[in-house]
């Protein structure tokens, strides 16, 4: 019987992965990957295979999805590792693959890693128990109506105090990452088809990029700011604010050059 | 100068004013003489010589009408008329009675305030009767009758006074009735025929003569007078008596709205933009000061001067050089050669006025239903839906490779031209799919790419075209996305009847963006649709609806374009053989979406909606539906048995049968698959002595006993595997 172990890559490049998911992803006997969830944008997939010493297959969508290919393998009687961005389970749908193992009694294992979900907060200051539900962004598709979920959820969020994670969509195919400034754009037109006062001009953002990278991007600051600022290459995110601690203000000054009339408000 | 001359100098005097124009159509059952009452009337206004009307019918003046003896396209002519010390513009459109011309009926009723129904008196009232009257009413074109071929009732049945009385009489009710039944509501009274009032003639367009009874008296000619005339011989003397042209362009002058009057209550019917806006009144008013406004009803290819828009100029003016906007196309077109139309001539005029029905070249963008203004952005003119579609099909390729990107061009033409032509590429295999209404349809098609336009094609043989369905109320299916985490719960029952039906006959509108939800929902409940179910409808697919059923769902709202997109793609291709589906209720009874939206955008959603469609369909039972089309064929009694033969062969059945002498008349209704080549057949089968019409009868179920047949037939011509995917497949 094989076995089907997912991995955590982390967050930025290939020294990101845990110790404990190199030696599983050296020991495997085929690797597998996808990064149509997510992706790794400071390395390539040579940089990564160098670092675990084996062969990447990387997987597109139906191949996960529909194919189960990683699962498939597993059934074959080898030994999978199933390499993902950030940590295995995070912000992507792989559970399923996992539950399909577990129904076929193929022994599966998690290992993680550095998710998204952490290290936005460390890197801002502010405290991960402050957040509401987490909102996407997706890439505007053809003509079709733009979705409304993300700004409500941030109105949700706001009127029970909480901030709200922002993440931003990639196109895996052309390597293409919303930026803060698309995202910023994306949300002022929902503002002005919605008209909830959710994002105004003096709505406190703020905007990462390469988060977990040795020289992160961070700035928090009112939209007009943003649009303005160069947060640089790579994965980008942003966060909008609910009510703040002081402890909040302070490091939001500090860690993120928010404007010092915060404090105030 | 000749009196053509002449007569076009007045013609270009009157087409300014409205007053003193009428806009008439004829209309009839195919061969009932249409073309030879138009061409005698040209004739007799003086537009054409004499001696050629009604012999080489020049309204069919292409080379494919000439040969097969029918009207294809619609013709507009214009002529001159003295009546009462005045004279009149009298811009006619001589329509097709093949049923596989039927759009161009349709279409022709747009631009027309009057229509002269010609009934051959020998024949009577035929199904295409009966939809060409339905045609003109629901456009509120005033019809009046015209009783044709009285000569053959002389010649050729050798009637007496009495029974030709009897014969007119019975045809003068049946067509009242339909007049009655079909009228709008604000003409129901004023609409009906009426002998005395004299909006009725009969006569014989081919022997240039016809009586009303106005005529009669004014003229002191009796019936006796007329049936001696006839029995005797002496018709030249009846045409002096009683021309043509005069009896009936009279009754047209008489009986039929000049378009000032006819714009007021068409305008409102036919546009639904804002009456009091600037065009608006313009067009009410049918004024020359103002925006121009026409509504383009057919394309014809001229061999010099490329494509012409003719149509209805309901506002304003068109001059050469006008920059003109096309609603939904982004460049103005630039009107050029705007022109008169006298048969195959067209006249060149510098200006033309409100209220005509004219010519333009230039339109490049414009198609058959184009709205063409002076302002951009004006509402279009209502849709025109002709209720056949549709129902064979040819895969076309050409013979030589090297031509195949003049073949793409020319398709696009002829697709423009002819809107009831439908032309596809079939991905699979490349081929380029021409759909028509009938194997006649496609065959002048055909013959038209070829010699028209000089590209040689190899063709398939004629392949119908089907529809998909479902059988009977099945249960809820669950289609999961392919990450499985969404969720969608279906369930299918076929639409009600009298909604399909009604959808069909374009007598509810549901196409495009529904403008009054509640509107509509009132109509659907008065054909029997379920009140919770009225409330909750999506959109439509041609005649297939998909509702929402659910409620409070988070997420849903901005999922659902998603949804209607997957309900569409199955609307289009069927879970059978990929054939369009039909009169399918398509009800969203549940959904569990994914709380980030990037996991439920199109590629989740789309194959989900899918997968839960096709399955709730199969689990109620998913059926094949065929066209049908009713023969009418008139045979000496004696051949009856060789036609039952023949019917039998078809599939078909025998649904009327009457006797009359020695003639009969078999009514039949038979797959349209069955159809082809029934033209030979039934020509060696009675030595030729059948006359045969045929009538498009809908879509209707395919016997059990040959469905998984067809259908395999179906997927192995599309490349498919040749069982369709069961239940089990979509489960996952
Ligand atoms: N005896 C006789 N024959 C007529 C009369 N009117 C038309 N015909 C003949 O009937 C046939 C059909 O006439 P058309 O004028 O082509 O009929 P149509 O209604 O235009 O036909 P489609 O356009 O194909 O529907 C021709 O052979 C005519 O000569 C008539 O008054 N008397
Ligand atoms: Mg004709």
């Amino acid at each position: 019987m094989g076995e089907l172990i997912f991995i955590g890559l982390g967050l930025y490049d290939e020294k990101d992965i845990s110790v404990k998911g190199l030696e599983a992803a050296k020991k495997a006997d085929v690797v597998h990957s996808e990064f149509y969830t997510s992706d790794l944008a400071g390395s390539t997939l040579q940089d990564i295979e160098d670092m675990i010493g084996n062969e990447i297959k990387i997987l597109k969508r139906e191949e996960v999805e529909s194919k189960a290919l990683p699962l498939e393998e597993a059934l074959a009687g080898k030994r999978v590792a199933f390499l993902t961005a950030g940590d295995p389970m995070a912000a992507t749908t792989h559970v399923d693959l996992r539950l399909r193992a577990v129904e076929k009694g193929v022994p599966t294992t998690m290992i993680h890693s550095s998710s998204i979900f952490s290290a936005v907060p460390s890197l801002l200051g502010v405290q991960h128990y402050k957040f509401g539900r987490t909102v996407t962004l997706p890439y505007s598709q053809d003509d079709r109506e733009y979705p409304v979920s993300p700004y409500k959820n941030i109105k949700e969020n706001k009127e029970r105090g909480l901030h709200t994670l922002v993440l931003l969509d990639i196109n895996s195919e052309e390597k293409k990452y919303m930026s803060v400034n698309e995202g910023i754009e994306a949300l002022i037109l929902l503002e002005k088809r919605l008209g909830e006062d959710i994002v105004v001009e003096d709505t406190l953002f703020a905007g990462l990029a390469r988060v977990g990278s040795s020289d992160p991007e961070v700035k928090a600051g009112y939209p007009k700011e943003l649009m303005e600022h160069d947060f640089g290459t790579g994965l980008h995110c942003m966060v909008l604010f609910g009510e703040l601690h002081f402890m909040e203000i302070d490091s939001l000054i500090n860690l993120a050059d928010a404007p010092k009339e915060i404090r105030e408000g | 100068m000749g009196r053509k001359e002449k007569n076009v100098q007045k013609a270009r005097k009157l087409m300014e004013k409205p007053k003193q124009i009428r806009n008439i159509g004829t209309a009839a059952h195919i061969d009932h003489g249409k073309t030879t009452l138009s061409d005698n009337l040209i004739a007799g206004a003086g537009m054409m010589s004499e001696e050629l009307a009604g012999t080489q019918l020049m309204l069919d003046f292409d080379e494919q009408e000439q040969e097969r003896g029918i009207t294809i396209d619609s013709a507009n002519v214009s002529m001159v008329h003295d009546y009462e010390g005045d004279e009149y513009l009298i811009n006619l459109i001589d329509t097709p009675g093949h049923v596989d011309f039927g759009g161009d009926v349709t279409r022709a009723m747009r631009a027309v305030d009057g229509v002269i129904i010609v009934v051959c008196a020998v024949e009577g009232i035929m199904p295409q009767t009966e939809t060409v009257i339905r045609q003109a009413l629901k456009e509120k074109v005033k019809p009046i009758l015209f009783i044709n071929k009285v000569d053959r009732l002389i010649k050729e049945l050798n009637l007496g006074p009495e029974e030709m009385q009897q014969r007119f009489h019975k045809i003068i009710r049946n067509v009242d009735e339909l007049i009655r039944k079909n009228s709008p509501e604000e003409f129901k009274g004023e609409w009906r025929l009426d002998v005395e009032g004299g909006n009725i003639a009969f006569g014989s367009a081919l022997k240039n003569w016809a009586i009303s009874f106005p005529y009669m008296k004014k003229e002191g000619i009796s019936f006796k007078d007329i049936y001696a005339h006839i029995e005797e011989g002496k018709g030249r003397e009846l045409v002096k008596k009683a021309p043509l042209h005069e009896v009936l362009l009279n009754q047209v002058i008489r009986h039929m709205p000049d378009p000032i009057t006819a714009q007021e209550y068409r305008i409102p019917h036919i546009w639904r933009g804002d009456p009091e806006s600037e065009i608006g009144r313009t067009m009410i008013n049918c004024s020359e000061d103002g925006p121009t406004a026409m509504m383009v009803t057919k394309i014809l290819i001229d061999e010099h001067a490329g494509e012409i828009a003719v149509g209805r100029l309901f506002g304003g003016k068109v001059k050469d050089g006008m920059e003109l906007h096309i609603d939904d196309q982004p460049k103005k077109n630039r009107a050029q050669q705007v022109s008169l139309s006298v048969g195959a001539d067209r006249i060149p005029v510098d200006e033309i006025k409100a209220g005509n029905v004219v010519a333009i070249g230039g339109l490049r963008d414009a198609i058959a239903g184009s709205t063409v203004s002076s302002i951009d952005e004006v509402v279009p003119f209502e849709e025109m839906k002709h209720f056949s579609e549709p129902v064979v099909t040819k895969a076309v390729e050409a013979k030589n490779t090297a031509d195949l990107p003049k073949l793409i061009e020319v398709l696009r033409s002829v697709a423009k031209a002819d809107p009831s032509i439908d032309i596809k590429i079939d991905q699979e295999t490349g081929e380029h799919l021409i759909s028509g209404m009938g194997e006649l349809h496609l065959e002048i098609t055909e013959h038209r790419i070829q010699e028209e336009h000089g590209v040689p094609i190899t063709s398939s043989e004629p392949i119908v075209v089907y529809r998909e369905s479902v059988e009977h109320e099945g249960g809820t299916f669950v289609g999961i996305s392919p990450n499985r985490h969404n969720r969608f719960f279906f369930d299918i029952e076929p639409l009600e009847d009298e909604i399909v039906k009604a959808i069909d006959q374009g007598d509810i509108s549901v196409h495009g963006k529904i403008k009054n939800k509640n509107e509509l929902a009132k109509d659907l409940r008065e054909l029997g649709f379920d009140k919770d179910e009225s409330k909750n409808f999506i959109s439509f697919t041609e005649d297939n609806v998909l509702l929402n059923m659910t409620k409070g769902i988070q997420y849903l709202n901005e999922t659902m374009e998603l949804i209607e997109q997957g309900f569409e793609e199955v609307c289009e291709e069927g879970p059978l053989a990929r054939e369009p589906c039909k009169g399918v209720k398509v009800k969203l009874v549940n959904a569990k979406l994914h709380e980030d939206t990037i996991h439920r955008g199109p590629a989740q959603v789309i194959p989900a909606v899918k997968n839960a469609i096709y399955g709730a369909m199969c689990q109620a039972e998913r059926i094949l539906l065929e066209p049908k089309q009713k023969v009418f064929i008139d045979i000496p009694s004696d051949l009856m048995g060789n036609v039952n033969v023949e019917i039998q062969q078809r599939r078909g059945d025998v649904i009327d049968m009457q006797q009359e002498g020695s003639d009969s008349q078999i009514v039949a209704k038979c797959p349209v698959a069955e159809m082809f080549g029934f033209s030979g057949d039934i020509r060696s089968a009675t030595g030729g002595k059948a006359l045969w019409s045929t009538e498009h009868a809908g879509f209707e179920k395919v016997p059990n006993s040959l469905i998984s047949e067809v259908v395999r037939e179906i997927r192995e011509r599309k490349g498919l595997k040749p069982e369709p995917f069961g239940e089990s497949h979509y489960a996952d």
